[in-house]
């Protein structure tokens, strides 16, 4: 086949993904929000791939969120990921895995910055030793987890049950992936595919049977907009930002969205309910939401993941309708109890995006 | 004394991201934030690039530094490598540290992140806790996180977190030996530092509006208007 066009230039955009032996970092928002998603990523990593994955609970937030907030100095939050790196290097580990794409972009940010001034590596190095007495080395692979689950997208595709095939019509389930904007808009060479035409989740969606939606507003961003979501005044700008992809990629109706960044993908599901409920629209065929993956649950359900286990019933935009188009068994009377079958109650049902 | 300009070009980011600006437009042209608020990144540039102290000082005391969305589009597409996210990060640290952000309805919020995120970071080592995003704080989380607020240790219990226990895993309690290093590092680099600054500067502007201020926690009348205030100017429409 000849390789042009788009696919020859993310060919440019190649990063080195360690095979093995990773020290991971988990993100603040996927904790709360797909606590699932993080212990899938680790089980299918360690039982279905049996690759060695370091937990480490001493290492705290990178304080990410308040960095791009305005209310954490640089030196503070250069200082706290030199934590990290020390943690690791402690533990004997050179690969460090992390959850999160804010944190993603500022540990690379982090390295840049040192490159460019090398007193400023030096003066967090004093910073660490003077408040906590650890020294540090710099990891020589650093990825984020979607770059991981990338890499072994054919490993992973070579234990799948379910196909991103819709098993009614035989056709490729139509895909929207969202990259997290600071995965590879910062630092282009640091992403797999780079900034204008990444490749990590798409490779993953053409690996297990999908296809991509290639939809005008693809590269816009979600929106979070970190102050702009987290002071309620503000919100307007956030919700905006998503209504505008919505309404750019509802017309090559997609089966599912699946996201690379933490935040992305819990807004891009909020706000359609938020939307509906604010204006009365869907974006679904059929009055429904269209459901927003993260790449573990895609994953989990592709190798045949229980989807109550991976966490699904903690999306607004119910995935039934995407469970039935790939043909996957689940008991609707368990999406929403606890451990053990505990009744634990259920949510409201809202006036749109419900399913029929 | 040094001068507004001065100040900015100590901060790396600031140094970095700003070059020399052609001005052309793409970083406004690709910016969602320029195409929801009354904002043009390319002017921001322009005006720092002046090096004039006045009209510094009036960005530091403006709403318009307020309304980017960090999401560094910009810093993808400027041809000259100019990165106008990084130029308002310095701009936002330095209005802090003068006490300028309190002159803006956009820059008093900075208290209400403080009160949150900031507390949130000091207290449990993350920057979101499941029992801080209130329902009544967060109405477009919808009834699923409602759901989910009130059964939050089942819920998490049934997903496999470790919410607030010992050992590794999501949302488990961080210890108290990691949380003293992480105070130990604010203390040491400035962070703690400018927390006080908000609170000191927040509260000084309160007493000006006469609006009613406590030294903790987000049940005041300074907290609610600057979380949910909005005086309906900064937008095009």
């Amino acid at each position: 086949m000849k390789i042009e066009g788009k696919h020859k230039l993310w060919k440019d955009y190649q990063k080195e993904i360690a095979d093995n032996h990773f020290y991971y970092v988990r993100s603040c928002i996927r904790q709360n929000f797909f606590p699932a998603s993080e212990v899938h990523l680790l089980k299918i990593l360690r039982e279905d791939l049996g690759k060695d994955i370091f937990d480490d609970p001493r290492h705290t937030t990178c304080t990410g969120i308040g960095y791009h907030a305005d209310i954490i100095p640089f030196e503070t939050i250069m200082t706290v990921v030199a934590r990290h790196f020390a943690l690791m290097t402690e533990k004997g580990y050179k690969n460090l895995l992390i959850s999160c794409v804010t944190s993603f972009g500022i540990y690379t940010e982090i390295l840049e910055t040192w490159r460019h001034f090398p007193e400023v590596e030096n003066k967090i190095r004093e910073k660490l030793k003077k408040a906590t007495g650890r020294t540090f080395e710099i990891p020589v692979n650093m990825i984020h987890t979607s770059d991981v689950v990338y890499k072994f997208r054919n490993e992973i595709n070579n234990l799948a049950k379910y196909p991103l095939v819709n098993v009614n019509t035989g056709k490729p389930l139509k895909i929207v992936e969202h990259i997290g904007c600071h995965y590879s808009k910062m630092f282009p060479n640091k992403g797999v595919g780079g900034a204008e035409f990444p490749y990590v989740l798409a490779g993953m969606v053409e690996a297990w049977g999908g296809e991509v939606i290639d939809y005008p507003e693809r590269r816009h961003c979600c929106g979070f907009g970190f102050r702009q979501y987290l002071v309620m005044a503000n919100r307007g700008y956030s919700v905006s930002n998503s209504k505008k992809k919505f309404e750019s990629m509802k017309d090559f109706e997609p089966d599912l969205i699946v996201a690379n960044c933490p935040g992305c993908t819990m807004f891009m599901d909020k706000w359609q309910y938020t939307i509906g409920e604010m204006e009365g629209i869907t974006y679904g065929k059929y009055g429904e939401g269209i459901p927003v993956l993260t790449y573990e649950e895609l994953a989990g359900l592709v190798m045949g993941y229980d989807p109550w286990d991976l966490g699904l019933q903690m999306h607004q935009i119910g995935s039934e309708p995407l469970l039935d188009k790939m043909g996957i068994p689940y008991d609707p009377e368990l999406k929403y109890k606890g451990k053990n079958g505990k009744n634990i109650g259920a949510p409201k049902v809202p006036a749109y995006c419900t399913i029929n | 004394m040094k001068g507004l300009f001065d100040k900015l070009m100590e901060d790396v980011r600031f140094e970095e991201g700003l070059k020399a600006c052609m001005n052309c437009g793409v970083c406004t042209a690709i910016c969602p934030a320029a195409e929801f608020y009354n904002y043009d990144p390319r002017q921001i540039v322009t005006r720092v690039h002046s090096r004039d102290e006045e009209t510094i000082l009036d960005l530091l005391k403006s709403e318009t530094i307020w309304y980017c969305g960090q999401c560094m589009s910009c810093k993808t597409r400027c041809p000259r490598g100019n990165v106008p996210g990084l130029i308002i990060m310095a701009l936002r640290k330095l209005s802090q540290e003068e006490g300028h952000f309190t002159e803006s309805e956009k820059g008093r919020q900075q208290f209400a992140i403080k009160r949150t995120v900031g507390e949130n970071i000091l207290q449990y080592g993350y920057c979101v806790i499941p029992e801080n995003i209130n329902p009544d704080l967060h109405r477009e989380q919808g009834p699923v996180w409602e759901w989910i607020f009130k059964n939050i240790g089942d819920v998490m219990d049934r997903l496999g977190a470790n919410y607030k226990k010992e050992g590794a895993g999501a949302l488990r309690k961080i210890s108290d030996e990691s949380m003293k290093e992480l105070h130990s590092i604010f203390e040491v680099t400035g962070g703690k530092q400018l927390f006080n600054k908000i609170e000191e500067f927040s509260l000084q502007k309160a007493r000006e509006l006469n609006w009613e201020y406590k030294e903790k926690g987000i049940d005041n009348d300074y907290f609610r208007h600057t979380y949910t205030d909005n005086n309906g100017t900064h937008t095009k429409t």
